[in-house]
C-alpha cells in the first residue's frame, strides 16, 4: 500500500440515521486533505472513525506505519491503539480545552506526550517545550503558566505543539480554527500551512469553511448528508466545481 | 440460637487468628496472585473486622491468613511498638491466635507495620505486612478506579510524571515526601503505603517477602524477595532521602528516621528515633560496651 | 529528660472502663433493656438491621445499646459480627406481592385494587413535641389494623401498568447468570444493577437521601412518582436439598418502594415508563424511597441517557455509600500520622528556606 491511510466503504450511523456512509478515502505522506461540509454532513463522524475514536458499522481502514507495516485499524486492541496515537498520530480538537490539561503548565502539557513515551530528563523536556512554544509563535517565557492564562488562539497553538512534539506522521484536526477571531484564524492557518509543509506532515482536517481548505489543503472532499459528493485536487475542485452542492459552497465564499 | 448463646460461643470459639478457613484460603489465593505479579493490585473480598476500616483491617486480614502457631509477631505503628493502635492489634492476635509476640525486629517472623519499615534490615526468614489506606498510586490525580485500571494495564504512567514535572516547576523538587510511588520489577507503579520516602530504598532487593493489605479499598499486592523497586524521579532530579542535622537524643544514631518532639512551652525540640526497637537496641549495645 | 511512654495497654483498658461508665450514665436512672430498644425504638432497629445487613431485631437492639445510641457504630458492630457467621446458603427471593400488608399506598392513582392503606405513619402527624411522653405509663389506644380479608387481592400497581405495556418490566431470562453476591466479592465496575442495588440497600440512609434529593432538584431529574410503597411481613423460604422442597424458615418485616420514572424508548421500541426500586428491613420508607431514586439515576447508562450529574456516576455513588467504610476512613485521621507529618514539615521548612534565600538575593540585586 502506498497510501498512509486508506479507507474503503466506511459507514458509521447513529440509530440508522446521520453519520457517514460508504466513504472511500486515501491520504498520502506529507499531504493535507480537507473534508468540507456543513454541520450534519457527517464530516466529524468520519474523522472520528478514521482516527479510530469510534467504531464503524462496515468498511475497511488501513494504515502504513513508520516501519512499513500495514495495520488493519479496525482490528487493533486498546494497547495497540494507544501506542499508535502516541507515536505516529496527533489529534487536534476544535476546542483547545478538550486537548489540553487545564491544571498543569504549558510546559507540562507539551512535555507530557514525551514523558508518556519515556522521556525522563527534566531539563531537556523543558528545552524541548520552550523550543516548540517558539515554533508555534508563543512566548517561551510563559512556559510555566496555565493554559487558562492564554487566549483562545494561543491555547490552540499550545494544543498543536502538544500534538507535534512527538513527531507524528499523521495529524487529525477537527475544525481547528472554528470559534476564533478572523484575524487570529488567519494567523493560525498560516502557522499550520508552514508546519505541515516544513514537517512533511500528513493531515486530515475537517472544516465547514471552504476558505480553510483553499489555504491548507492539497486535496479536498466535499460531504453532504453523510456522503462524499465531490473530491479532487483543491485548485481543480474550487475552480471548477462539478456537483451543485460544491458549486453553492464555492459561490458563497466571499472573494479574498 | 439466641443472641446470648451466640455471644458466649463467640468469645470462646474464635477460629485461629479470627478469620474462618474459607476466608483465609481466599486471601491466600489473592496473595499468591499478588506475589506472581509484583506490584499489581489484586482485588479481594475484604471482610468486616473488629477494627474499623481505615485502621488496619487489610494488614489484619493478611496477617491472619498467613500466621501460624509457631510464628512470632511484631506490630508497629509510626515505628513504635507502644502506640495504642499497635498495642491493640498485637493484643488482637495474642487473643485470637495465642502466638508469641515481640518488640524486637530481629526476633519476629512476621512484622505488621503502619507507616514505617524497621531500621533493622529484614532477613529472608521474615515477612513484613504493610497496612495500606489507599492502594492506588494515581488516586490523587485520577479518582476513578476504572480509569486507573486501564492506565496500569497499559503501563500508561505519563500522568504521574507530569505531576512531578509540575512539582519541580513550582517547588524546585518533587513535593511528595511519603507514600512515594515506586515502579516494581520495571512494570507496575505501586503505592508503598504512607511510609516516609526515607524508607523507600529498603524495599529494593529486600530478602524479606513484602505483603500489602488495603481492607477498605479491597486490594492486596506484594513484592517478592529480591525484586527491583525504583522510586520515580527525573534523571536530572534524582530521588533522594531526608536527612537531619541532629542525631537521636537517646542513642546518637545519625542513620535512622527521627521524630521531632516539642518538649516545653518555649518550643524546645528534641529528635528521637522513630523506630523504638532500633533505638532501644542501640542503647543496650552502648551500655554493654560501657560496662566492658 | 524525655522517656518514651509505655503503657499503651493500660491506657486502652482504662478507656474501655470509662466508655462503659459513660454508656451506663447516672445509676439512679433505670438501665435501658435490649427488649425496650427492640420494642420502642423500632425504627432505629430497622435502620441498623438494614445497613448492618443482618436481620435480627434483638441483635440490632443489643448493638444499639452497646453503641450508646450511635447508629453508625451499631451498624459496624453488626457487620463485624456478620463476618463470623457461618453461611448455609441462599433463600428463595422474597415475594413482596404475597406480603401481609400493614401499610400500602400509591401516589400515582387515586384508588387501586386492594385499596390505599394508611397504616401507622408519621406522615400526617403534626410535628409538635408531645410532652406527655415525658411521663411514662402512657397507654396507647387499642387501635389495630382493620380486619381485612387477607385473601383480597393486592396486586402490584406496576403490574397494572404492565398489562397495558406502559412500564418496563424485568423479565426472567432462560439461563440468566446468578446475580453476584456483594458480600462475597469486591465491587467491580461496570457494576450490574443487581450489584448496585445490593450496595444501595446497605448504603447510608443520609447519603442516599442527599443523592436522591439532588436528583429531585435537577441533578439528573427523573420525574419520579411513587408508584407503590408497601410495608409488612413476608415469608422467608429456603430450598433444602435433603428434603427436595422449600421450607418456611421464618418471616421478616420489609418496606418496598417502586418508583415510576420518566419514559424512555428508542428507534425500535416504543416509549414506556421506567422504574426505580428500593427495599429495606423493618419500616423504613425514607430509605426505600431514596434508594429507588438513586437506583433510577444510576441506570442512566443502560437507559441510554447522557450522564451529566454526579448522582449518575456509579463510581462516585457506590464507593461512598457505605458508612462503615466512610466512618472508618474519616476517623482514621485520629491515628498517629506524625511520621508523615514530620516529612511534610521538613519539606515545607526547606521550601521556605529557599524561598527566603531567593527573596534575599532579589533584594540584594
Amino acid at each position: 500500500m502506498n497510501a498512509l491511510l486508506k479507507a474503503s466503504g466506511l459507514t458509521k450511523r447513529y440509530d440508522g440515521r446521520g453519520g457517514c456512509v460508504d466513504v472511500d478515502l486515501d491520504v498520502y505522506p506529507g499531504e493535507v486533505l480537507c473534508i468540507v461540509g456543513e454541520s450534519g454532513s457527517g464530516k466529524t463522524t468520519l474523522l472520528n472513525a478514521l482516527a479510530i475514536r469510534t467504531g464503524v458499522d462496515s468498511g475497511a481502514l488501513a494504515y502504513r506505519t513508520r516501519e512499513g507495516d500495514t495495520l488493519d485499524l479496525l482490528a487493533l486492541n486498546e494497547p495497540q491503539k494507544r501506542l499508535l496515537s502516541r507515536t505516529e498520530w496527533g489529534f487536534v480538537h476544535q476546542n483547545a480545552r478538550d486537548g489540553l490539561r487545564r491544571n498543569v503548565s504549558a510546559g507540562a502539557n507539551i512535555g507530557e506526550p514525551l514523558m508518556a513515551i519515556g522521556a525522563r530528563h527534566y531539563g531537556r523536556l523543558r528545552e524541548t517545550a520552550s523550543d516548540w512554544m517558539t515554533r508555534v509563535e508563543l512566548d517561551a517565557a510563559r512556559i510555566d503558566e496555565l493554559p487558562s492564562a492564554f487566549s483562545g488562539g494561543m491555547q490552540q497553538r499550545l494544543q498543536i505543539a502538544r500534538n507535534l512534539v512527538t513527531g507524528p506522521r499523521l495529524v487529525f484536526m477537527d475544525e481547528p480554527t472554528a470559534g476564533l477571531d478572523v484575524s487570529v484564524q488567519a494567523r493560525l492557518l498560516d502557522l499550520l500551512r508552514t508546519l505541515t509543509s516544513k514537517l512533511h506532515l500528513a493531515a486530515v482536517i475537517v472544516t465547514h469553511d471552504i476558505g480553510v481548505a483553499r489555504l491548507l489543503a492539497h486535496r479536498l472532499m466535499v460531504m453532504k448528508d453523510g456522503r462524499v459528493v465531490e473530491s479532487g485536487l483543491t485548485d481543480q475542485v474550487l475552480d471548477d466545481p462539478q456537483h451543485p452542492y460544491t458549486q453553492t459552497l464555492v459561490a458563497s465564499v466571499l472573494p479574498v | 440460637m439466641s443472641t446470648h448463646e451466640a455471644q458466649a460461643a463467640l468469645s470462646e470459639g474464635y477460629n485461629f487468628a479470627y478469620l474462618d478457613e474459607q476466608t483465609k484460603r481466599m486471601i491466600r489465593r489473592a496473595l499468591l496472585k499478588a506475589v506472581a505479579v509484583p506490584g499489581h493490585q489484586v482485588p479481594f473480598a475484604s471482610r468486616e473486622m473488629p477494627l474499623p476500616y481505615g485502621w488496619g483491617t487489610g494488614g489484619l486480614q493478611v496477617t491472619s491468613a498467613i500466621i501460624g502457631a509457631s510464628d512470632t509477631l511484631k506490630v508497629i505503628d509510626q515505628g513504635s511498638d507502644e502506640t495504642t493502635n499497635a498495642v491493640n492489634i498485637r493484643r488482637f492476635f495474642a487473643r485470637t491466635a495465642g502466638v508469641a509476640t515481640t518488640t524486637r525486629t530481629a526476633d519476629a517472623s512476621i512484622v505488621q507495620t503502619r507507616h514505617r519499615i524497621p531500621e533493622t534490615p529484614l532477613t529472608d526468614a521474615q515477612i513484613i505486612v504493610y497496612q495500606v489506606p489507599m492502594p492506588e498510586p494515581l488516586y490523587r490525580l485520577e479518582p476513578r478506579v476504572t480509569e486507573c485500571r486501564k492506565l496500569h494495564a497499559l503501563a500508561d504512567y505519563g500522568l504521574i510524571n507530569v505531576k512531578y514535572y509540575e512539582d519541580i516547576v513550582q517547588h524546585g523538587s518533587i513535593a511528595t515526601t511519603y507514600d512515594y510511588p515506586v515502579l516494581v520489577n520495571d512494570r507496575y507503579l505501586m503505592a508503598p503505603s504512607p511510609i516516609p520516602k526515607f524508607d523507600n530504598p529498603k524495599m529494593h532487593m529486600s530478602p524479606a517477602l513484602q505483603l500489602f493489605g488495603a481492607g477498605r479499598e479491597r486490594r492486596i499486592y506484594a513484592i517478592p524477595p529480591y525484586t527491583k523497586v525504583k522510586s520515580l524521579d527525573f534523571e536530572d532530579h534524582p530521588f533522594s532521602v531526608q536527612k537531619w542535622e541532629h542525631a537521636c537524643a537517646l542513642c546518637g544514631s545519625r542513620e535512622s528516621f527521627l521524630d521531632e518532639m516539642i518538649v516545653d512551652d518555649e518550643g524546645t525540640r528534641m529528635f528521637v528515633c522513630s523506630d523504638s526497637d532500633y533505638c532501644h537496641s542501640r542503647r543496650d549495645d552502648k551500655e554493654k560496651e560501657a560496662a566492658q | 529528660m524525655y522517656v518514651a511512654v509505655k503503657g499503651g495497654e493500660r491506657a486502652i483498658e482504662r478507656s474501655w472502663d470509662l466508655l462503659a461508665k459513660k454508656r451506663r450514665g447516672d445509676r439512679a436512672v433505670p438501665e435501658v433493656s435490649v427488649a425496650q430498644i427492640q420494642e420502642q425504638l423500632r425504627l432505629a432497629v430497622a435502620r441498623v438491621m438494614t445497613e448492618g445487613s443482618v436481620y435480627d431485631e434483638e441483635l440490632a437492639a443489643l448493638a444499639i445499646k452497646q453503641a450508646a445510641g450511635d447508629l453508625v457504630e451499631a451498624i459496624f458492630l453488626l457487620r463485624a459480627y456478620r463476618t463470623t457467621l457461618p453461611r448455609f446458603g441462599y433463600t428463595s427471593p422474597i415475594d413482596t406481592e404475597a406480603m401481609c400488608v400493614e401499610r400500602r399506598i400509591s401516589a400515582a392513582f387515586k384508588d387501586i385494587p386492594g385499596g390505599q392503606m394508611l397504616g401507622g405513619t408519621y406522615d400526617y402527624t403534626q410535628r409538635l413535641i408531645d410532652f406527655t411522653l415525658l411521663a411514662e405509663g402512657n397507654m396507647p389506644s387499642d387501635a389495630s389494623i382493620a380486619e381485612r380479608d387477607q385473601s383480597a387481592a393486592m396486586p402490584r400497581v406496576l403490574a397494572l401498568l404492565d398489562r397495558e405495556g406502559l412500564i418496563e418490566q424485568e423479565r426472567a431470562e432462560e439461563g440468566a447468570d446468578e446475580p453476584g453476591d456483594l458480600s462475597r466479592e469486591p465491587l467491580a465496575f461496570p457494576a450490574a444493577r443487581a450489584t448496585r442495588l445490593q450496595n444501595l440497600a446497605r448504603g447510608d440512609e443520609g447519603f442516599l437521601l442527599a443523592v436522591g434529593y439532588a436528583t429531585q432538584r435537577g441533578y439528573a431529574h427523573s420525574h419520579p412518582f411513587a408508584g407503590e410503597i408497601r410495608h409488612g411481613q413476608v415469608a422467608v423460604e429456603m430450598h433444602v436439598d435433603e428434603l427436595g422442597f422449600a421450607v418456611d424458615i421464618g418471616e421478616m418485616e420489609v418496606t418496598e418502594c417502586q418508583m415510576i420514572n420518566q419514559f424512555a424508548g428508542s428507534g425500535d421500541v416504543p416509549p414506556t415508563f421506567t422504574q426505580g426500586y428500593g427495599l429495606a428491613f423493618g419500616h423504613s420508607e425514607r430509605k426505600a424511597m431514596a434508594m429507588a431514586l438513586v437506583d433510577r439515576a444510576l441506570r442512566a447508562q443502560e437507559l441510554g441517557e447522557s450522564i451529566e450529574s454526579p448522582t449518575q456516576d456509579a463510581e462516585f455513588v457506590l464507593y461512598h455509600s457505605d458508612n462503615v467504610e466512610a466512618s472508618g476512613f474519616v476517623q482514621h485521621l485520629k491515628l498517629p500520622h506524625y511520621v508523615d507529618f514530620q516529612s511534610e514539615l521538613e519539606l515545607l521548612r526547606r521550601l521556605r528556606a529557599s524561598h527566603g534565600k531567593d527573596e534575599h538575593e532579589e533584594n540584594a540585586a
